[in-house]
């Protein structure tokens, strides 16, 4: 059974200084350390077939501390904020800090050491609290009535949450990194069945989660987008299956968000390279080696590490190690350049990586994770790319995704197809899926949209670690076409 | 925190509610150890200590829900729920009337507690490390207390609490040639550990050899009880909760319809009893001892959450509509003759990453991972190259089921997303004829 874990008063960024402030005063005799405090609140409402869902607010605040002492690195996690509790807590990190001094991977030297002073805070136009429970319940309400195209459609909802992180980093080497990360998500989905097929569709901003304030709302479409979802929910149920076989694929950036995060994202990781994921998350077909020389794909694929996006998901000043993020390549012109690896990682492997060091909140200790993961455009338009496709299908919306440990040998399938025949777009399929090996699908890149195609989204449920962890990620991507890919479609 | 305290927290809590107001309470915490191994070294080592406070405020038929952390200062902590509280006050005057509000008005008690005399992290680690010198052992060690507790106003008081183990590991070869294991539960026994290992190096002996590659197609396949597990965690994803067969949305309806049928040696009980998870509901609702899924073949119950029961006039007989202690019903196959039944074809000691390619079909793909061979004459020759399954499970269940194993495994989730999971399930393997390959 899960408890609403959550919300409280806060204790504010004062409050927060305060804490870090009286840890300092009295830090534990170690080689370094560090304490990273996190406050985080959120709320989440809902209407489904024009109920309310019980409204839940929540909240979640505690301390990590990480002592570098006598050979060893160890944390602790407490919600105890107390001067005891977090004394408690450096004496515990201590104790698994000398089992790490004993059978430790690596040598305690190696982990990464800040003194960053720096600040973040996501721009807000406007903020969560500026719109009554009641409007917000009333406009989900309008939405979710709007879904109802008859009884064909057999379930309709809309959402809306709104989440806010702050947290503090500081050190015994005098950093203090202090960042407020605010996020609104909104979405609707509604799933028509007709003659046994059941088809679910979604919008309203589902899949485009960001930072920011009830601004995003505009761009959303709650309202403005209901129609079309519930149109299409029907539409996919009368529509034919998907055809299989080798042909053209048109991927939009709703669909290139997680081959993107699967196929590039994951096996970039600088940790599975160095095996610490083996257990859960796997491995990488990547290896050290391709660095510099290694086509990952065809010249017009080029993906940045890139923290700056304004409203993307994982913009910030620094990682949760108190690394300065910037932005970088890390695939040029089709050629890998470089991993996904903080300071711990880079130093383990001897490479060069970004800062990428990530933890899911104040309970988890930070691990090498995507970020803003983005596709650079190019110059090419949608039409174009269409009109250069004599076989294909456009895909659109990811519905399920799966990959091998290595990253490799991967399985999509999307919420929408759309048949391309002699460069015009046709009708619709349903269930449409495609596979493929990332280490040949990136080669097969030979089209990619321009800057007027780019569109910012991202996924909120990145899991990854032991204990395991769950990250929000962000990805920007045009659209791309495909050529010569195995597609599908469903059926026994 | 004990249970002493949740409960004084919560009877201060609630003597100051007014008018009908009723306010049911939740506590979710954890002591636990984490320690992470690569290449049998320690990756990252230490520990969590936590505690969250779920309140439900609810007034005639409007309720609102909210949460906050617990220190475990008591003072600090009832200024805490005190301040939550106050804001559900200022909450459920804009929230409208709730139809399908459901709890449970009859005041119940329970007190569960699975105890365990565990090692220290430096005494567990230490053992593992030495038993495996010379493996490449990369994986995690989770130990400590897991409490949960629910209070209510109405009279109930429940309180569930655990102190186990759970090591999950796999040890590597090369690449991605690996075989895994778990072991988890309240007695530490090194022995049992060391048996363990001693079984992954006799796996890897036979993982050493050349590995197969095979073309895609359809092939016999034995499916050992984790990769069994691998399919109906995919299944549980809206196979068996009451609103997704109501919303047809299941990828089980054309079984539920009666267009399709799994095999009649398929019997999947969901064993609340046997379970490690707690045998109450958020809503104060006792679960009952078993709900049966599906009976030789046929769809029987759905797992119905308290909104769920009240939508749609059915009773409560889960906490949330997926699988928390699922079984599957012991075949009469032998596990030591299973690869002799098998013959010629695939041992699938793993699957990993499945996912849905349509679920109107109950379709579904993923990957073969960790200890998979390639068997002839009943005895594995060599491990096989990862391959990307896609097939119906009314096919896998279903007409291609040959048998189910009679020994079953009890496997404990190693999941910790959201704390370290109570679930579990007990898991036979299966034989079946033919499982299509696709990549």
């Amino acid at each position: 059974m899960s408890t609403a874990t959550a919300v409280s008063p806060t204790p504010g960024a004062d409050a927060l200084r305060a804490i870090a402030r009286r840890f300092a005063d009295a830090a534990p005799a170690c080689d370094y350390w560090t304490l990273r405090l996190v406050d985080e609140t959120y709320e989440g409402l809902a209407v489904r077939d024009d109920v309310a869902e019980p409204s839940s607010i929540g909240a979640s605040r505690g301390a990590m501390v990480t002592l570098v002492t006598d050979g060893g690195v160890g944390y602790a996690a407490t919600a105890d904020l107390s001067p005891a509790g977090l004394a408690a807590a450096a004496g515990q990190a201590a104790t698994s800090a000398a089992l790490h001094a004993r059978l430790g991977l690596f040598d305690a030297k190696l982990f990464p050491r800040t003194s960053v002073r720096d600040s973040y805070e996501t721009q807000v136009k406007q903020p969560w609290a500026q719109m009554t429970l009641a409007d917000k319940l009333g406009l989900l309400g309008d939405a979710c009535a709007r879904l109802d195209l008859g009884e064909r459609i057999v379930e309709r909802a809309a959402w809306l949450g709104h989440r806010r992180v702050h947290q503090l980093l500081v050190s015994s080497d005098g950093a203090h990194l202090d960042q407020t990360l605010s996020y609104v998500h909104s979405g609707l989905a509604a799933t028509a069945h007709i003659a046994g097929q059941t088809q679910t569709r979604t919008g309203g901003g589902h899949d485009r989660p960001g930072q920011g304030g009830l601004e995003r709302l505009a761009g959303a479409g709650l309202l403005d987008d209901a129609e079309r979802v519930a149109t299409e929910a029907i539409a996919l149920c009368e529509a034919p299956e998907c055809p299989s076989g080798q042909m053209d694929l048109l991927l939009l950036p709703s669909q290139m968000t997680l081959q993107i995060h699967e196929s590039i994202g994951h096996p970039l990781e600088l940790d599975r390279i160095l095996g610490d994921e083996r257990n859960y998350a796997g491995l990488s077909f990547v290896t050290p080696d391709m660095f510099g020389t290694y086509r990952y794909g065809s010249s017009l694929l080029n993906v940045t590490f890139d923290p700056g996006v304004a409203g993307e998901l994982a913009s910030c000043a620094a990682d949760d190690d108190g690394t300065p993020a910037k932005r970088v390549h890390l695939i040029r012109d089709g050629i890998l350049e470089r991993p996904l690896g903080g300071e711990l990682s880079q130093r383990r492997a001897r490479l060069a990586g970004v800062a990428c060091a990530r933890a899911s909140g104040w309970d988890r200790p930070p691990i090498d994770r995507m970020a803003n993961i983005n596709l650079e455009p190019n110059e090419e338009a949608l039409s174009d790319m269409i009109a250069r496709v004599e076989r294909g299908v456009l895909m659109d919306t990811n519905r399920s995704w799966s990959i091998d440990d290595s990253r490799n040998k991967f399985q999509f399938s999307c919420q929408l197809g759309r048949l391309i025949e002699d460069g015009e777009l046709r009708g619709l399929v349903r269930n449409p899926g495609y596979r493929g090996v990332s280490a040949r699908f990136w080669r097969s890149l030979d089209g990619v949209g321009g800057r007027e195609t780019l569109e910012v989204r991202g996924v909120r449920n990145c899991g990854k670690g032991e204990p395991n962890q769950s990250v929000y990620v962000g990805h920007a991507s045009p659209p791309c076409l495909f050529r010569d890919i195995d597609v599908f479609g469903g059926g026994l | 925190m004990t249970p002493e305290r949740f409960f004084a927290l919560f009877d201060t809590l609630a003597a100051g509610l007014s008018g009908d107001e009723l306010l049911f309470a939740g506590l979710g915490a954890e002591r636990s150890d984490f320690v992470r191994l690569n290449q049998n070294r320690v990756r990252q080592a230490g520990s969590v200590h936590s505690a969250d406070l779920g309140l439900t405020l609810i007034d005639g038929a409007r309720q609102v829900a909210g949460g906050c952390p617990l220190s475990g200062d008591a003072d600090a902590d009832l200024a805490q729920a005190r301040a939550l509280l106050t804001r559900l006050r200022e909450r459920i005057v804009h929230v409208p009337d709730d139809p399908y509000l459901n709890i449970s008005t009859e005041p119940a008690r329970s007190e569960r507690r699975l105890d365990a005399t565990l090692p220290t992290p430096d005494e567990a680690i230490g053992t593992l490390t030495d038993l495996a010198e010379g493996l490449d052992l990369v994986g995690i060690w989770a130990a400590g207390d897991v409490m949960e507790g629910l209070a209510s106003s109405i009279g109930h008081r429940h309180w569930h609490q655990s102190r186990s183990f759970n090591l999950d590991w796999s040890s590597y070869l090369g690449r991605d040639k690996a075989v895994k294991a778990s072991w988890s539960g309240f007695d530490w026994q090194p022995e049992q550990l060391r048996h363990k290992l001693e079984q992954q190096r006799a796996d890897l002996a036979v993982l050493g050899r050349p590995t197969r590659s095979i073309e895609p197609g359809r092939y016999r396949a034995y499916l050992a009880p984790a990769a069994l597990a691998e399919l109906m965690d995919l299944l549980a994803w809206g196979g068996f909760g009451l609103r997704d067969h109501r919303t047809q949305q299941t990828p089980l309806l054309k079984l539920a319809t009666g267009e399709q049928q799994l095999s009649p040696q398929l019997t999947v009980v969901e064993e609340h009893k046997r379970g490690l998870a707690p045998g109450f509901t958020d809503e104060g609702f006792t679960k009952p001892d078993q709900v049966k899924l599906i009976e030789e073949g046929w769809y029987q119950d759905c797992l119905a959450d308290a909104r769920s029961a009240k939508e749609y006039e059915a009773a409560v007989n889960a906490a949330a509509e997926y699988p928390e202690a699922l079984a599957i019903a012991p075949g009469d196959l032998a596990t030591a003759e299973a690869l002799h039944a098998l013959d010629t074809g695939i041992l699938i000691g793993n699957l990993w990453y499945c996912n849905w390619s349509d679920r109107n079909a109950c379709r579904m793909t993923g990957m073969t991972r960790f200890g998979t061979f390639w068997v002839e004459h009943g005895e594995p020759v060599a491990p096989l190259a990862v391959m990307r399954f896609d097939d119906s499970l009314y096919h896998l269940l279903g007409d291609r089921l040959e048998g189910l194993t009679r020994e079953r495994e009890l496997l404990l989730s190693a999941e910790t997303y959201d704390g370290r999971s109570t679930d579990s399930s007990l898991l036979p393997g299966a034989l079946v004829s033919g499982i299509d390959l696709a990549l």
